[in-house]
């Protein structure tokens, strides 16, 4: 057993202690849970810190602190705190928290970390509650606390038990113990076992749960005309047609810019403000806009050259990392391989088009919506309005897919802007056009792979990113750093006006495919099996590693060894080519077999097979439907992920010309995850990176021909 | 402006509106049935599927003015308690992550149940070719629509 302190979450506690002094009962009026129809309806419900309440009757509400965009932690996030707590899940209402900083910690979706920086302080949450019950359960009986047990939503004493629901309105009063016990990860109940989705019956019944569903009484809809082009601004416009349309209410032009500097070349935008969605997007195609230039207009072919030049380019500020002497291992090999892979800029194309909700009035603001990051669109929306943060609420609804581009405000921005100048309730909504023309685009980039070998082993290896606006484009101390003894990591990073952002598994979305494609074309080359080559680093890595690196030798070796065997790396059936992949990234491990066979002489991925360490599985079957959706989404958009600027012009803006991949292009995947009882780690994005790459080496081994260019389809691969 | 009554999920339902708006908006944003979801407007994704006499069809698609005297189903009148065979197999697989594009999946997978109660795995990837899930779902859909052809 392990006895934690408190502190980290006592905050919560103290405030809602503070609150609820006298027994205060909250307002949750609604029905109890459909499971538990035969028990009485909560009469009172006992609010015992910001994230629980606990009724009469046993129920327990939970709050969910974090956005969920579909990574499942409104489900999984509540289950950590259900099993310290030590109740029945069937007892367990969730409730999505609005944003708290005061009370919640990082109430964010991004970057996979949700559960792996909830745990802790979800686990303390559960376990100090409990601790309260069983305190308070004490007193009732006039006996030591430590002889005392919980189970299921009952402190226990031997044959007698008293229910939460009973202790409820006396432990609201008690003080908070200073040291809690937490469970044994053996013993638990709920962790580790299926929960469906919280919000599967209002999902599979069309109930409202979404931003677009959000309504208000008094509400307006808003359709923006935004800039065609990135390095254009407003000129002029006439608004006489727009006008006419029935339903438009009023044409207006606003200022969204935070920044001076910002306005000069972004200008206004112009807000057609109407009675409903439809007459607010005719009313906006009803527009004539004139447009003038404000700064670059960029395009991918000036993009491919000035990439390209990156990947020569090489200094003092390019340098990431050096170990060793790259020039002497290449000079004394046995062969060398050098390979540049390239990948477009994508939209991330969230299936529920951005939307937002404002209500903007005399001193409060109320903002309400699909956003990832509720506390810096409210910092942002505070000054863009000049308010207080204290006067700006932020109400989460469900999102209809982030994929990274809901971490980015503008479209509350936008709402708030409209609202401010209108003073009316309004409802941004973007058609899929703006949607796709009006992105924080995943940037293009360029990778130049070298390597040198002898002896069967890899002995120097250089590579050279080249990103725009990606920062650094590269993970030097990752894989396979610690594992070659001459090794050179060098980026470039390019700046441009379009706007740019994390678009799932940032940066590693395309290094991963790259890496892995080129270890297994260097693999043949050498003559030595893909998967041995890698294992030859890892144990390198990990008996003596070369330098410092940021990952474990150790669990990469066991994904990898877990793939192999799962996918019959080494037994592949008859007809069917076998490409191996793995990857390290938001502190899990996957690795990845991909089946490519050849029909009608053309190649089709027929299934995946995923090993994957991200510690302690939550909840199961929706960790297997994670790795599904990231090894989908790698796939669909390595084959077919296409997006290019001209004149600062997006040349796609809906999904008849930008193609996602669809139900008989997905391979079944079949997912394997270690057995873990250490602290999870990210699940929501590591099944992406590795996709892409164990695609491309399947396909070479069914065709013979590499790929080295995104989307995969441009390079005449037609798949079955 | 024009007055529409239409038939929706067994009912006559009376709608104010303009000649060429989509059934979707006026599900949406008229009769506050926000089950039927949005995602491209030009009959790509599927989000947007409803039933027009059992028929899956892009809500996005049909001007108001075309429907008539035809029947409309929607996600919401599926079944009374939420219970029609493939809401139940959803349930069961666990299948959504974000959840938008389903009641679409859900509306286009039970239009292909009506027709043919027994689909071969062939015909439910033919069925279903043309809804988007941008999470990645194909797994667990055709696996749901597979469990529920089952119970029928």
């Amino acid at each position: 057993m392990t006895i934690v302190k408190t502190q980290v979450n006592r905050r919560s506690f103290l405030k809602a202690s503070a609150l609820a002094g006298g027994g205060l009962m909250i307002g949750f009026s609604w029905a109890c849970n459909p499971m538990e129809a035969e028990r009485a309806a909560p009469k009172e419900w006992f609010d015992m810190n910001a994230f629980l309440s606990i009724a009469d009757n046993g129920q327990v509400t939970i709050m969910s602190p974090n956005p969920e965009i579909g990574q499942n932690v409104k489900t999984s996030m509540p289950m950590i705190i259900a099993e310290e707590l030590d109740i029945a899940w069937e007892d367990v209402i969730v409730k999505q928290a609005p944003l708290n900083s005061t009370t919640f910690q990082r109430q964010v979706a991004g970057g996979s970390q949700s559960i792996r920086q909830g745990w802790a302080s979800l686990r303390m949450v559960g376990a100090t509650t409990r601790q309260l019950m069983i305190n308070t359960a004490a007193k009732e009986w006039g006996v030591d606390a430590a002889g005392l047990t919980t189970e299921n939503g009952f402190v226990m004493n031997g044959r007698k038990k008293l229910s939460y629901g009973e202790l409820a309105s006396k432990a609201v009063g008690e003080t908070i113990p200073e040291e809690v016990p937490l469970k044994d990860p053996k013993t638990f109940k709920i962790i580790g076992k299926s929960k469906t989705n919280v919000d599967m019956d209002d999902i599979v019944t069309g109930k409202p749960l979404f931003g677009v569903d959000y309504t208000a009484d008094g509400m307006v809809y808003a359709a923006v005309m935004r800039p065609p082009a990135f390095g254009t601004k407003l000129k002029s416009f006439d608004d006489s047609e727009a006008r006419k349309v029935n339903g438009v209410l009023d044409v207006i032009t606003f200022d969204d810019n935070e920044r001076p500097d910002q306005r000069e070349i972004r200008g206004e935008k112009i807000a057609v403000i109407a009675t409903n969605t439809w007459a607010a997007f005719k009313g906006k195609k009803a527009l004539q806009a004139e447009w003038e230039r404000s700064s670059r207009l960029e395009s991918t072919t000036n993009h491919d050259r000035e990439l390209n030049r990156l990947l020569n380019v090489s200094n003092s500020e390019s340098l990431k990392r050096s170990d060793g002497d790259i020039k002497k291992a290449f000079a004394q090999a046995d062969g060398t391989l050098e390979r540049t892979y390239e990948a477009p800029f994508l939209p991330h194309n969230t299936l529920e088009p951005m939307n937002f909700f404002a209500n903007v009035t005399e001193d409060k603001v109320l903002l309400a919506g699909p956003t990832q990051t509720p506390d810096w669109t409210q910092g942002r929306v505070a000054g863009l309005l000049k308010r207080e943060r204290s006067t700006i609420t932020c109400e989460m609804t469900r999102m209809g897919g982030g994929f990274g581009r809901r971490l980015y405000g503008d479209f509350a921005l936008e709402a708030a802007a409209i609202s401010d100048k209108i003073r009316k309730p309004v409802k941004v909504q973007f058609s899929r056009e703006d949607d796709m023309m009006a992105g924080t685009y995943r940037p293009a980039s360029k990778y130049k792979f070298r390597a040198a070998y002898k002896d069967g082993k890899i002995t120097g290896y250089h590579l050279t990113g080249a990103g725009i606006q990606m920062g650094n484009a590269t993970r030097e101390n990752w894989f396979p750093a610690g594992g070659i003894e001459n090794y050179k990591v060098e980026s470039n990073n390019l700046n441009s006006n379009i706007t740019t952002g994390a678009w799932r598994a940032p940066i590693t979305n395309f290094l991963a495919i790259a890496e892995q494609s080129f270890f297994d074309e260097l693999s043949k080359e050498m003559n030595v099996d893909a998967v041995q080559v890698r294992l030859d680093i890892l144990e390198r890595a990990k008996s003596n590693p070369v330098g410092s690196i940021d990952y474990e030798p150790e669990k990469m070796i066991g994904v990898i060894k877990l793939a192999a065997e799962k996918g019959n790396w080494s037994n592949p059936e008859a007809g069917v080519s076998k490409g191996f992949s793995c990857y390290y990234s938001h502190n899990t491990y996957v690795a990845e077999v991909a089946d490519v066979t050849t029909e009608n002489g053309q190649p089709k991925i027929t299934k995946m097979t995923a090993a994957v360490d991200c510690g302690i599985v939550i909840n199961p079957e929706a960790a297997i439907n994670q790795i599904q959706g990231g090894v989908v989404d790698g796939i669909g958009h390595a084959m077919y992920g296409d997006f290019a600027f001209v004149d600062g012009a997006p040349q796609a803006a809906n999904f008849d010309k930008f193609r996602l991949i669809r139900t008989k292009e997905a391979p079944k995947v079949d997912v394997h995850f270690v057995e873990s009882l250490n602290d999870p780690t990210g699940l929501g994005e590591p099944s992406l990176p590795p996709a892409g790459g164990a695609l491309a080496n399947a396909i070479a081994g069914a065709t013979g021909r590499r790929v080295y260019k995104i989307p995969f389809t441009k390079q005449d691969i037609a798949m079955g | 402006m024009a007055s529409y009554n239409i038939k929706i999920n067994g009912q006559t339902r009376s709608v104010e509106a303009g000649a060429d708006t989509p059934m979707l908006w006026v599900l949406r944003d008229e009769l506050d049935m926000k089950g039927t979801k949005f995602g491209c407007g030009i009959g790509q994704c599927g989000a947007c599927t409803v039933h027009l006499n059992g028929n899956a069809v892009r809500s996005c698609q049909i001007p108001v003015s075309a429907v008539g005297e035809n029947d409309i189903t929607t996600i919401e009148g599926l079944s009374e308690k939420g219970d029609h065979p493939l809401q139940e197999a959803w349930k069961q697989h666990d299948v959504p992550q974000c959840g938008y594009c389903q009641a679409g999946q859900i509306m286009n997978a039970a239009a292909l149940l009506n027709k043919n109660s027994n689909p071969s795995y062939q015909e439910i990837e033919d069925a279903t070719h043309g809804n988007i899930c941008r999470c990645g779902t194909y797994n667990k859909i055709k696996a749901a629509i597979t469990t529920a052809a089952e119970q029928l």
